[in-house]
């Protein structure tokens, strides 16, 4: 993929995925084509993902054409826009009752529960974009070597502080819920609270760092 | 005042779902079928947005402590207030200490799985992060972040008198889409749908969806034939909206309903179209349907038509109340 993709998601919005490996310099990019495209009439909320922005629809407009051509122009002229961040160091239990699914992700990488535990801790994680619950961040950096396809069929309920990896992309759940994601640890910590302002804890610009408190093997 | 006599779980608070908030990982909420709880509200001269009861599981049971004016629409459960039968998709008076029972849900006329309370002036639960919707995931908005039970004493909006005892014909019969004596919902394709065989691309369209047990307000699972990719497919997770029709590896789909998370990253084959979510959302557990490919142009008059519908129902009530009250 060498050029951006727009396609619809029914009449409630649209995804405009970037095109290029995942990283952090297209992030930024997504999150000033975010700051922009949020102020355009048709548009009721710009939301980041992973390399890719969902228009939500203010109300569907006649005319597509237009927006997705405004919506290029943009992207084109889009500079990454750095965002200043903390970061925050979550101790986490890595395999055991907690980490249901650390089995699977060693049958798939071929490596051992301390060379995953090691590659797991290892970097610094920039939080993307929130999504899939509240508080939940979308984080970039994982080593690829850990990489584990996301389960065939999604777990109904997955409890909060899960510690997960999803394709090529890791994160921890706020609150219990479904995922279809392998859980190799848990975590404990607040990540959202709806009558606080803002309501999440960690917002795009953020980082995280798992450290290792316990590995149950 | 309205109390919950009901021990069956899952009913919950609801209005037209909770925007603004995705960029913080909070999905919409919201009633399953917007048509029916908009319609009960503008029954009631109330703004369409205004908080009701979505009630899913039946026998259900409520008494009104004061006097109240309700509209029951969704579902025909055979409602009765005290001893008296109600029309479905009507409005009506309660006298305090009154109540009523919502059966089982009637096939008779038209199927459907869902039944909305609205009372004068909406229930009166606090605004949380923009909208009185049961936040079930976050555990906020609703009443205590949570579905209903026995005991749950509910405050109304305020109390004007209202005009009541006229009713509206459902959408289900009013606005009725079918293929081959099933219900049929429309659906545009999504990014990834071309990357799905040929086989099942046309499969999708032609066979008959079943709706799985393991279905609710966060997502319908349905059964039918096998979707398979051309080659396997990982994606980058992305804003998703409900109505995406998501296929994990296993090739049976889902489908994203008002519970959903906003994001997500399984395949999307395509995405049912705002204005005919009411009718999966209202579809029985166990029950079949069709998807029917549309284009934007007919997905935007759909909308329309919805529309068009909910105002002529707006003007109706409104010419009603104004006559009933000149007599």
């Amino acid at each position: 993929m060498t050029v951006p993709v727009i396609t619809l998601l029914g009449t409630t919005a649209l995804l405009f995925d970037a095109p290029g490996e995942t990283d952090l310099p297209t992030q930024q990019r997504i999150w000033a084509l975010a700051l922009e495209a949020e102020t355009w009439p048709e548009v009721r909320e710009a939301v980041p993902g992973m390399n890719n922005l969902m228009l939500a629809f203010a109300r569907a407009p006649r005319n597509l054409d237009a927006l997705e051509a405004r919506l290029h122009q943009a992207w084109e002229a889009a500079a990454p826009l750095p965002l200043d961040g903390r970061l925050i160091e979550l101790p986490v239990t890595y395999g055991g009752d907690g980490g249901p699914h650390m089995a699977d992700v060693i049958t798939h990488t071929g490596l051992g529960i301390d060379d995953i535990v090691a590659l797991h801790t290892a970097p610094e994680y920039p939080v993307f974009a929130l999504g899939s619950h509240p508080g939940y961040c979308y984080l970039g950096g994982m080593d690829l070597r850990i990489s584990t396809p996301r389960r065939k069929v999604p777990v109904l309920s997955i409890p909060g502080g899960a510690v997960s990896i999803g394709g090529a992309q890791t994160g921890v759940s706020a609150s219990s819920g479904p995922s279809g994601w392998n859980t190799i640890g848990t975590t404990a910590m607040v990540f959202f609270d709806p009558a606080r302002d803002p309501p999440a804890l960690l917002r795009p610009g953020d980082a995280i760092r798992f450290r290792a408190e316990r590995v149950i093997r | 005042m309205i109390e919950i006599l009901s021990d069956t779980a899952l009913a919950t608070v609801q209005d037209l779902g909770r925007t603004g908030a995705l960029n913080w990982g909070v999905g919409t909420s919201g009633a399953m079928d917007p048509l029916a709880l908009a319609a009960g509200n503008l029954l009631l001269g109330n703004p369409a947005g205004a908080a009701a009861i979505e009630i899913q599981v039946f026998p259900f049971l409520v008494r009104f402590t004061e006097p109240c004016a309700f509209a029951l629409t969704g579902a025909d459960c055979a409602a009765r207030l005290d001893d008296r039968p109600l029309l479905p998709w009507w409005s009506g008076a309660a006298t305090a200490g009154q109540t009523l029972r919502l059966g089982l849900p009637t096939g008779t006329t038209w199927r459907a799985s869902r039944a909305y309370l609205c009372v004068a002036g909406g229930i009166d639960v606090p605004d949380v992060l923009g909208s009185r919707s049961t936040q079930l995931r976050g555990a906020f908005g609703g009443h205590e972040g949570r579905a209903l039970r026995q005991g749950d004493h509910l405050r109304t909006g305020t109390a004007a008198a209202r005009i009541t005892g006229f009713g509206a014909m459902p959408p289900a019969l009013a606005l009725p889409l079918e293929r081959g004596g099933l219900p049929a919902i429309r659906v545009l394709p999504s990014a990834e749908y071309a990357r799905y065989t040929a086989a099942s691309r046309a499969a999708f369209w032609a066979e008959p969806w079943r709706i799985t047990p393991q279905s609710d307000r966060y997502g319908y699972r349905l059964a039918g034939p096998t979707l398979t990719p051309e080659a396997p497919i990982e994606l980058r997770s992305h804003g998703i909206v409900p109505g995406v029709i998501q296929v994990p590896h296993g090739g049976q789909p889902i489908v994203q309903m008002r519970d959903a998370q906003p994001s997500g990253g399984y395949p999307k084959i395509g995405t049912i179209i705002e204005a005919d979510l009411w009718r999966l959302g209202q579809a029985p557990i166990g029950s079949r349907f069709h998807f029917i490919e549309t284009d934007w142009t007919s997905a935007l008059a759909a909308r329309d038509a919805n529309e068009a519908w909910l105002a002529g129902l707006d003007r109706l009530a409104g010419l009603h109340r104004m006559r009933s009250a000149a007599r």
